[in-house]
């Protein structure tokens, strides 16, 4: 349902206002919402998610100072209780609740105190605007994306056609930030993160054209609401999922987005962009503070948007894994406004494990495999990623010319039946 | 519903882009730039062929939605979509031809450049390398 | 002239439209950039306005397909094209690139008379309109690609390829010897 339509019907309040004063509103609330209950935190627990997973991986401790252990402990109730009972009260708790929860809201503030340094032979306009155009060009993306049952904040009819569009935008601001920090370093790993993401962009886009060619439609709504049956099953549940369908054959485009994704986000195995060893960082080298941050934010939300694109796509994004039937007969006795409220709640919730899970892989790939080379990050895109993403689109075509579903027989013969 | 804005607005918007990328074209020395300028004028062309599209009557020889075909089992019917699709339709082979000329005339200049060691179109006058 | 623009059946009531003269203004503008900005990154930037201005504009005729492709194609594609020809036929570590003109005067009348022209046959002009409402364009738009043109468009992907091989060629040539 678009968002507001959604607005104007549960809110009666709203009714005798003016269409655009409602408009603005929504854009308004909407976009302050996004970024309050999705992207900031988003960003926050993924990089305390991201250094504990790294401290395991790297066999060292991640941040484990600024939150809530410590500050239990340090309560002087606490202490006191401590120092009654000669022993550390809280250690089961410890066991349970990890410290340095509270780290993501230290770094923040550590990023607004810091300096905004603009580097003195830098172009001061263009380091000043293109972490806004990168910011921009990521987020926009969120518009679209079916957080719930059949709810996005806007119901384009060329849904995924408008993320990768929009998407796009990023490249010019990179290019942008590499050009006006007037660094050579800079310069190159905005050269090459432009390339990098140009020419990923392909792969990618055939994998995800695939499914619209499957579903038959762009609306992401729609694409969702074409993956609750499958195998001839009317309410499949995880085997609707155009990952699964076919008989597997959807799961190689899948992959191929999935690796396409991460390196359209720039992220390890394929993070030359930032080479350490080479490129010092990319094209934020020169920024700081608040600046730098925009970046990292982008990152983070990108990281979500590829995930939250390969969910609905591929994973069915907000419907469950069991077939939504169960959960639908279960609220249909219920007061329809909590039956709303619930299945709303049940989506979101679904869609938010599916696309954090895709985050957490990322996570864990960064930390486990090494860095591609310049040369064998293009061979993988032009030499193995095109040409399969292109053969297999011409299989899935002729997979769906000649209905080639796989059913189960006895749904088969359920569906004759009703012929 | 019709646009918010008349037809003449958005010709007169295409027509001023055309304008601009005429001059760009006419007076800029970098291959580069008169590359911006071509830009420029496609799109005017484009903004314009998308604007008739919207607003102006289908002419009657871009013919009917769909065309039916006698076959052998029953007839089958050729989609042709409907008349005002044909302006979106140029509109994407323009686009298409962007693309294409774009990458082609990238790959020209960094030729010009590296044989001359400079994109200034005054000077590139010879005939071969 | 521009009294016959005002008049041309637009609400200026209508706040739609004040954000429909918002993406006029900043393509008309960028254009102006693009035309007469004396480093030439600030150009390709400003391009990158007039295409997403464009695309605005699309959108306000009711061509979402159109607006999307111009965004990918236009901005993801041929302006950072522009912008790695920008940067790779000049010593990209000087900021402050130049962008010469030459006669400025000849250009800018030969432009002026192209716009009176074009701006006297939009205006003068008495077009058939037909009101109609707006409808989702992607599948119409497959449906004639399918069609009526799909030999112009099977002729277009062969194009491609050819433009995709060429311009590789040409790109590679020079590496070799």
């Amino acid at each position: 349902m678009d968002l507001l339509l959604f607005v104007r019907t549960h809110l009666s309040f709203l009714k005798s206002w003016p269409d655009w004063i409602v408009y603005v509103l929504v854009v308004f609330v909407f976009a302050f919402a996004i970024l309050n209950t999705l992207v900031a935190p988003l960003t926050g627990i993924s990089t305390y998610i991201e250094r504990r997973l790294a401290g395991r991986v790297q066999y060292r401790w991640g941040p484990n100072r600024v939150g809530f252990r410590s500050l239990l402990a340090s309560l002087p109730i606490t202490r006191w209780m401590a120092r009654l009972a000669d022993k550390q009260p809280f250690k089961f708790l410890g066991s349970k609740i990890p410290g340095g929860l509270l780290q993501f809201a230290a770094d923040g503030l550590k990023l607004f105190m810091k300096e905004d340094i603009v580097p003195t032979g830098a172009d001061k306009m263009m380091f000043k605007l293109s972490p806004y155009i990168v910011l921009a060009g990521s987020f926009a993306a969120f518009a679209v994306f079916p957080v719930s049952h059949g709810c996005s904040a806007t119901n384009l009819n060329i849904g995924i056609f408008y993320v990768i569009a929009i998407s796009s935008l990023v490249v010019p601001g990179i290019l942008m930030a590499g050009w006006g920090s007037a660094n050579k370093w800079s310069l190159f790993g905005g050269m090459r993160s432009a390339a990098q993401i140009v020419s990923y962009e392909i792969p990618v886009g055939i994998a995800l054209l695939t499914t619209v060619m499957l579903a038959g439609t762009m609306n992401m709504n729609e694409i969702v609401t074409a993956q609750r049956s499958g195998y001839g099953i009317e309410s499949a549940g995880a085997l609707g999922w155009f990952a699964f369908r076919y008989g597997g054959l959807m799961l190689i485009p899948f992959l191929i987005y999935f690796i396409g994704g991460c390196a359209e986000v720039n992220r390890t195995p394929f993070d030359l962009p930032e080479a350490e060893s080479e490129l010092v960082s990319g094209y934020h080298t020169e920024y700081s503070g608040f600046r730098w941050s925009f970046f990292f934010m982008a990152e983070y939300s990108n990281m979500f948007a590829v995930g939250a694109i390969a969910t609905t796509m591929f994973l069915g994004g907000p419907l469950p894994p069991y077939p939504v039937q169960w959960t639908e007969a279960l609220f249909a006795g219920m007061n329809p406004n909590l039956a709303l409220i619930l299945r709303f709640t049940e989506g979101f919730a679904w869609f938010f494990a599916k696309s954090y899970f895709f985050v957490l892989v990322m996570i864990h790939m960064r930390w486990t495999l090494p860095r591609y080379r310049v040369d064998q990050l293009m061979g993988l895109c032009y030499k193995v990623l095109i040409p399969i993403a292109l053969t297999w689109f011409v299989i899935m075509c002729g997979v769906k010319m000649f209905r080639m579903e796989t059913t189960l027989p006895r749904a088969t013969a359920a569906v004759e039946a009703h012929r | 519903m019709m646009p918010v804005a008349s037809l003449e607005w958005f010709l007169m918007i295409a027509a001023f882009l055309f304008a601009c990328g005429i001059y760009t074209i006419l007076t800029r020395k970098n291959a580069v730039s008169v590359l911006m300028g071509v830009e420029l004028v496609l799109n005017s062309a484009n903004i314009n062929l998308v604007a008739f599209a919207r607003f102006v009557k289908p002419a009657a020889s871009l013919g009917p939605q769909s065309v039916p075909i006698p076959m052998e089992s029953g007839a089958a019917a050729v989609i042709y979509g409907a008349p005002w699709a044909s302006g979106h339709v140029f509109a994407a082979f323009v686009i298409i031809l962007a693309a294409a000329e774009a990458a082609v005339a990238l790959g020209i200049i960094l030729g010009i450049y590296r044989s001359m060691g400079g994109v200034d179109v005054d000077e590139v006058s010879a005939l071969k390398g | 002239m521009i009294l016959t623009l005002a008049a041309a059946g637009s609400s200026w009531a209508d706040p739609a439209f004040w954000v429909f003269l918002a993406f006029a203004a900043m393509t008309v503008g960028s254009a102006v950039l693009v035309a007469a900005t004396r480093n030439i990154v600030y150009s390709a930037y400003a391009l990158l306005l007039t295409f997403f201005g464009v695309a605005g504009l699309y959108v306000f005729l009711d061509a979402d397909f159109i607006a999307a492709a111009q965004v990918l194609v236009y901005i993801g594609g041929i302006l950072v094209l522009i912008l790695f020809g920008v940067m790779l036929t000049n010593r990209i570590h000087d900021i402050h690139l130049s962008n010469e003109t030459t006669h400025p005067v000849t250009g800018a009348i030969i432009a002026g008379a192209v716009f009176l022209v074009l701006a006297y046959v939009a205006l003068r002009t008495d077009w058939e309109l037909d009101p109609r409402p707006a409808v989702p364009t992607s599948q119409e738009i497959g449906k004639a690609f399918m069609g009526k043109y799909l030999l112009a468009f099977e002729a277009a992907s062969v194009l491609l390829l050819a433009a995709l091989i060429g311009a590789a060629y040409l790109a590679r040539r020079g590496e070799k010897e």
